[in-house]
């Protein structure tokens, strides 16, 4: 075996990190790659779904609360395009990929979020899920993405409180509020499990991401682990959870949930979500819309550094 | 200036935190519209932190004069205060700099008057200046990136300061309350800065007299209407809630 590679197979046996110069096998390199993009894509996109209520948010707090939580979810997008960075791509060339739609995002920003309740919802369960997600990764082998997960998961977690508060309020407010609190639950619960992936028997790439210790859990241990968080939470916020198959299974010490419609998960997926085209038209539009202050900062630097003075 | 409708009887400083906590909401509202739309990523941080700030001031200022969410929420556009040339729609990024520009270097002189003074907003100005700072800070750094980068930022840049200029008078219109502060200084003092930045920028100054009425009269443009209709949609829809 070459000196890299063994370094590197003795590296991730030892549990310890791979770093942005160490030898790496290729396919190491663009799993990486595509996951972290994909992670920072989903971070921007899910600006969109929450930030269309910031200019109706019902009190300055909630006002001021969720500018916070855009403006974290901006911050992680830009934690995560720095961590791919260091494999050797640059920011543009991904946001280019997204635009394009050669890259993914997280489906689960492809819904809808017609109320104020929905604002807690994804706090709830979309910022709970990719907690129970996302911790894990915080021991990721690839170091500077286990680092960017750990200021990640810290925001997240206040995320999901925040959103858990938000639920509360309206279940315990007027009629009306509880039942908006009610629907954005069940219209959210099962897309946020879908957040986990495929079975564990339907997940190609899980086994040799396993093996390089960027995964550490199984989608389906994952899911059970937020299934069975989420069951006392919904109890606690007086809503209950759209599935009539939940149950307390004693022998295996965990709840039962109903089978997920897995045609939907890869019809969203396809883009045929409801919200697909217009996420990545608003992305696009952004963008485009912003060259001339790119180009026009640009332009500027190369001038104050005497290169480019007569372009 | 006739006192508006929700202003306190008696302490004459409620008027003027009425019409600063106004100009802080509503140019924190706009600043907000910007979320996932700004042209480069670090300018969504960026801009968050500036609606941030101004939302943090602008709720400071109000709780002074009464409940801040009976104030953002249930008035009409004739009893806000704000000055007009901050409910004007976001525009393009030049419109939103300069804007920028103009209210945080007033922002700023004034702060520094009001923070030495005796009345309750004096704490508030005074906590609110480093933050401040930094908007003068971001906004002269983009107003100089602008002006002088590309034709295109130039021409928009010189756009976004003639449109806007003739609504900057407002800001030193005489206020109940801010009797302690010279205003015909404090302009001079304002004039000097923002020409500067302007000119460094290869922008030229905009001449021009300014547009007659006063946001500070509750005289506002049809602007305003919408975006209260919009901010407010959702909290008068529930009107025996709390949030
Ligand atoms: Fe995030
Ligand atoms: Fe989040």
């Amino acid at each position: 075996m070459e000196p890299g590679r063994e370094r590197f197979e003795r590296t991730i046996a030892a549990d310890e990190r791979i770093e942005p110069r160490d030898w790496m096998p290729d396919a190491y390199r663009a799993t990486l790659v595509r996951q972290i993009a994909q992670h920072a894509h989903s971070e921007i996109i899910g600006m969109q779904p929450e930030g269309s209520w910031i200019t109706r948010a019902p009190s300055l707090r909630r006002k001021a609360i969720l500018i916070a939580k855009v403006q974290d979810e901006a911050g992680h997008g830009l934690y995560l395009y720095g961590a791919a960075e260091t494999l050797g791509v640059d920011r543009d060339e991904l946001l280019d990929k997204l635009h394009s739609g050669r890259h993914k995002y997280s489906s689960i920003f492809n819904y809808p979020t017609p109320t104020w309740a929905d604002v807690g919802a994804i706090g709830w369960l979309v910022d709970g899920a990719a907690i129970t997600n996302q911790v894990p990764l915080c021991r990721c082998s690839y170091g500077p993405y286990a680092r960017a997960m750990v200021r990640i998961c810290k925001e997240e977690s206040f995320h999901q409180r925040q959103g858990y508060e938000l639920l509360l309020t309206l279940s315990r407010g007027t009629p009306e509020q509880h039942a908006m609190a009610q629907d954005a639950v069940d219209r959210w619960w099962w897309p946020s499990l879908m957040m986990f992936g495929p079975p564990d028997d339907a997940s190609p790439r899980s086994a040799r991401s396993m093996a390089w210790k960027i995964k550490r859990h199984s989608n389906d241990e994952l899911r059970q682990r937020f299934v069975d968080i989420c069951v006392d939470q919904a109890a606690a916020l007086g809503l209950t959870l759209p599935d009539p198959d939940l149950r307390w299974n004693e022998e295996r010490g965990h709840w039962d949930f109903g089978a997920i419609d897995w045609d939907e998960f890869h019809a969203v997926l396809r883009g045929e979500g409801p919200c697909n085209e217009e996420r990545l038209t608003r992305r696009r539009r952004a963008h485009d819309e912003g060259a001339w202050v790119r180009e026009a900062a640009a332009a500027y630097a190369d001038k104050r550094a005497g290169v480019g003075a007569a372009a | 200036m006739s006192a508006p409708e929700h202003a306190p009887g008696g302490a004459p400083w409620a008027t003027a935190a009425l019409a600063l906590g106004d100009d802080a909401l509503i140019l924190s509202h706009r600043l907000a519209e910007w979320a996932g739309n700004a042209p480069v990523l670090e300018e969504e941080v960026a801009l968050a932190n500036l609606a941030l700030d101004l939302l943090g001031q602008a709720r400071a200022l109000l709780s002074l004069v009464g409940d801040e969410d009976a104030l953002a929420f249930t008035r009409g556009p004739e009893a806000f205060t704000h000055v007009r040339l901050v409910e004007l729609p976001r525009g393009d990024f030049a419109h939103t700099v300069v804007r920028q520009l103009c209210v945080a270097t007033w922002q700023e002189l004034l702060y520094e008057r009001l923070a030495t003074g005796a009345s309750p907003l004096a704490p508030i100005a005074a906590a609110a200046l480093p933050e401040t700072a930094y908007h003068r800070d971001h906004a002269v750094t983009w107003t100089l990136r602008l002006g002088d980068g590309t034709a295109e930022s130039h021409a928009r840049t010189r756009a976004a300061a003639e449109a806007l200029w003739p609504y900057t008078g407002e800001l030193f219109d005489p206020v109940e309350g801010l009797d302690e502060v010279d205003l015909g200084a404090l302009e001079r003092r304002w004039r000097a800065r923002v020409s500067d930045v302007l000119t460094r920028a290869t922008v030229p100054v905009p001449g021009g007299a300014r547009l007659p009425g006063s946001g500070r009269a509750g005289e506002h443009t049809p602007h305003l209407a919408a975006l209260l209709d919009e901010m407010q949609s959702l909290h008068r829809a529930h009107p025996a809630a709390s949030w």
